[in-house]
């Protein structure tokens, strides 16, 4: 048994391949928070008075907030006041096309495996990339392709100079300052982030993307992104994140806001791959992030699929309102944690509106000394009749030192409804591994296998151009953990 | 092919295996058969390379190489093949991905190529028809909710895609009714050949109705007591395990 535990160690053990670090200058805001920081952030992007405003409300309602204590994770006190809250890289000139972006940032992406180059569109199918790095956002691509369809994607700054009245309506109304700490403080200090409106009957032709990047050391990356989707309208969104390996923590909190309207689609999918600390826990990501989305009009649809295999510490719950009659909410999510990660990530579904359906299928496989929690809520309001929800928590469990937990959460109003849970744990047992041997199979290769099936529901969500990247990953987070 | 010498193996300081000598040859078939206890599938798991087994004293070539310097995904890379009594479930993992990289690593072990997508499906339509198995299996989780047929079929369907020079067959007819049996053997029969050999694990004789061997050997107390040609199988039938205890009784106590 402790060899098998070995060879699971050993699997679990690599090397994190996004660590490297960009030496680029910075512009930044000084450390620390008050108003002023606030006022900077707000300047520097040449903000509207109002924008100015809504952040300054959002700071002062934190101000008066405590940090929440209920997720399953544990780490020492966050000093507010050791944070940069803005930096920018330095650009030589400003943007005025793709090809005037720093070589030395073009390279980092490269290196990254994000191509800022349109003409590298393979085959038809492209995929639109707004590259964020620490508090701004570099470049976006295919932005005029999608522009003659009336789709704007842009970064969430330029959204607030060009489309203000769209921001003005949909920003906040998903996720408000007040709803938690971390949406309070990112509501203060967002520094950038992507925008995307799709008008009516429109389907994207690509996928859009978010990278995120973080650079800078002693910063925190506190990124906003609005997604719209007007009636009948259809939109596939990915978003990808990596950091380099640094001895100290960084903070990511990040709101996300996803608004469906009659008949429109949102699929949104997340590959996080934040730095995830080493095998001893020391650095990482902590990442604190809320997600939310509305199906606003009936017969809307908001996915969410999510592939967490980085930070030192999780803390997410994408979630969907039901508030359309015959709306859609889907949750998928695979988490992965590793050596002293801590997760603690699930979904909400608040079912409003009659004849609504939700699906959670949450996977979860824990490595080395790491804790792993699901956390979900399905509420059916005393008004939505005929709700129907489907919940699905399975836990793997690598070694004997790691830990899984589900924590579901029931509210049923309305008697028509329907809800139903179920919840498994398994171990990678030492007979499949001894299985996979005898065909030839090596204990790696075995362990990504077994991974892979376990969480191929999952996977199978995610949009194709992903979907094997996000399986290597999967390999690669757990590498050297069986026997 | 296969020549073990004087094997002593155990699990957990405990000796099961007490001094095995037994040469097998490319061609021919080999039966191991004893009572229950008496470490039949110990043997296949040891020749496997299964961990949990310590081998204490002894030797096993194989194809000229010290077995037990190999690990256990060496051995089967050169060419030794074990069909599980119980085959394991993998959730959500395809048959057709598992034997799929299953072939692949062989291959780069032995300095191949990896099959692509085409060649690969012929070979597996080829093999399929031979071992009389529906694509339909192929297609769901790795022996997940498979019937106690179906399990020992996708075994040899694996063995006939994997191509073995020596195959161990552990109790493969344990839990299958004579129809299954039937299906089973006539598939190792037709992956028989002068190249090859099969080691039958089993403890009764109905498997041997199909699958003729060229040698039986009875396994006691960790030991071979007797070897003999395939009529010992119908004589072990006849008479039961009893009489082998009985002459080897005192042996085994010493």
């Amino acid at each position: 048994m402790n060899e098998m535990q070995s060879t699971i160690e050993k699997t679990v053990l690599s090397d994190y391949k996004y660590g490297f670090i960009t030496a680029i200058e910075a512009d930044e805001a000084p450390m620390g928070l008050n108003e002023n920081t606030v006022r900077f952030i707000s300047a520097k992007k040449n903000e509207p008075e109002w924008m100015l405003e809504w952040r300054l409300k959002a700071y002062r309602h934190w101000l008066g907030m405590v940090e929440p204590k209920w997720p399953n994770v544990s780490y020492p006190p966050i000093n507010y006041q050791d944070i940069i809250y803005y930096s920018a890289p330095k650009q030589k000139i400003s943007l005025g096309s793709l090809d005037e972006i720093d070589p030395e940032l073009r390279k980092t992406f490269d290196k990254l495996g994000i191509s800022l180059d349109e003409q590298k569109r393979l085959s038809g199918v492209g995929v639109a990339v707004d590259a964020v790095i620490d508090s701004v956002s570099i470049a976006t691509t295919f932005k005029d392709q999608l522009a003659t369809l009336g789709i704007i994607f842009c970064s969430m700054s330029e959204a607030i100079q060009k489309h203000p009245e769209l921001v003005k309506k949909w920003l906040g109304s998903v996720v408000p300052a007040t709803d938690n700490y971390f949406s309070a403080l990112n509501s203060a200090v967002f520094s950038d982030g992507s925008f995307c409106y799709i008008p009516k009957g429109v389907r994207s032709p690509m996928e859009l993307s978010t990278y995120f990047r973080i650079n800078a050391e002693n910063t925190g990356q506190f990124e906003r992104t609005l997604i719209v989707a007007e009636e009948g309208s259809y939109v596939s969104y990915l978003e990808g994140c990596t950091a380099p390996m640094r001895d100290e923590n960084q903070l990511h909190a990040a709101v996300v806001e996803l608004v469906a309207l009659d008949k429109a689609e949102i699929k949104y999918s997340t590959v996080q791959n934040w730095y995830p600390g080493d095998k001893d826990g020391k650095g990482g990501i902590y990442n604190f992030v809320t997600k939310r989305g509305i199906c606003l009009g009936d017969y809307a649809k908001i996915s969410w699929t999510q592939v967490e295999t980085g930070s030192a510490i999780t803390w997410k719950y994408p979630s969907v309102i039901l508030k359309g009659d015959h709306s859609v909410g889907e949750f998928y999510s695979v988490a992965v944690t590793n050596h002293h990660q801590q997760a603690d990530t699930g979904t909400k579904m608040m079912h409003v509106g009659k004849n609504t359906k939700s699906r959670i299928v949450s996977k979860g496989i824990s490595a080395g000394v790491s804790n792993n929690s699901y956390r979900g809520l399905v509420h059916v309001n005393r008004k939505a009749i005929n709700a129907r929800n489907y919940s699905q928590c399975d836990s793997l469990l690598l070694g004997d030192r790691c830990g899984a937990h589900t924590f579901p959460y029931i509210e049923v109003k309305n008697n028509s409804a329907i809800v139903e849970h179920e919840a498994t744990t398994s171990k990678i047992g030492e007979d499949q591994i001894f299985y996979c041997n005898q065909r030839g199979i090596d204990a790696e290769t075995a362990v990504a296998l077994i991974i892979n099936g376990f969480a191929r529901e999952v996977m199978n969500q995610l949009p194709m151009e992903f979907a094997v990247e996000a399986r290597k990953l999967l390999a690669i987070s757990l590498e050297g953990s069986v026997g | 092919m296969l020549s073990i010498r004087n094997l002593h193996a155990g699990i957990e300081g405990k000796e099961i295996l007490n001094g095995i000598n037994l040469e097998i040859k490319a061609g021919e078939v080999h039966a191991i058969m004893g009572p229950n206890g008496s470490g039949k599938s110990t043997l296949a798991s040891v020749l496997a390379g299964r961990q949990v087994y310590e081998v204490s004293r002894g030797s096993i070539d194989f194809l000229g190489k010290d077995l037990l310097e190999l690990s256990a995904e060496d051995r089967a890379r050169e060419g030794l093949f074990l069909a599980f009594q119980y085959p394991v479930e993998i959730p959500g993992l395809t048959t057709t991905n598992f034997i799929k990289t299953a072939v692949n690593e062989t291959r780069k072990y032995r300095g191949e190529d990896p099959l692509d997508a085409v060649a690969f499906l012929k070979l597996m339509r080829e093999k399929m028809a031979l071992v009389n198995i529906d694509q339909s299996l192929l297609s769901r989780s790795l022996n997940e909710g498979f019937s106690g047929g179906e399990k020992k079929r996708n075994e040899i369907f694996q063995m006939a895609m994997l191509q073995p020079k020596l195959a161990i067959l552990d109790e493969t007819d344990s839990g299958l009714d004579i129809d299954a049996i039937r299906v089973v053997a006539s598939g190792v029969n037709k992956l028989r050949n002068k190249e090859n050999a099969v080691l039958l694990v089993t403890h009764y004789q109905r498997l041997l109705d199909y699958i003729t061997p060229d040698f039986v050997h009875v396994l006691y107390n960790g030991r071979i007591v007797r070897s003999g040609p395939k009529e010992l199988a119908l004589e072990l039938e006849e008479r039961g395990y009893d009489f082998i205890k009985h002459e080897n009784g005192l042996a085994a106590e010493v």
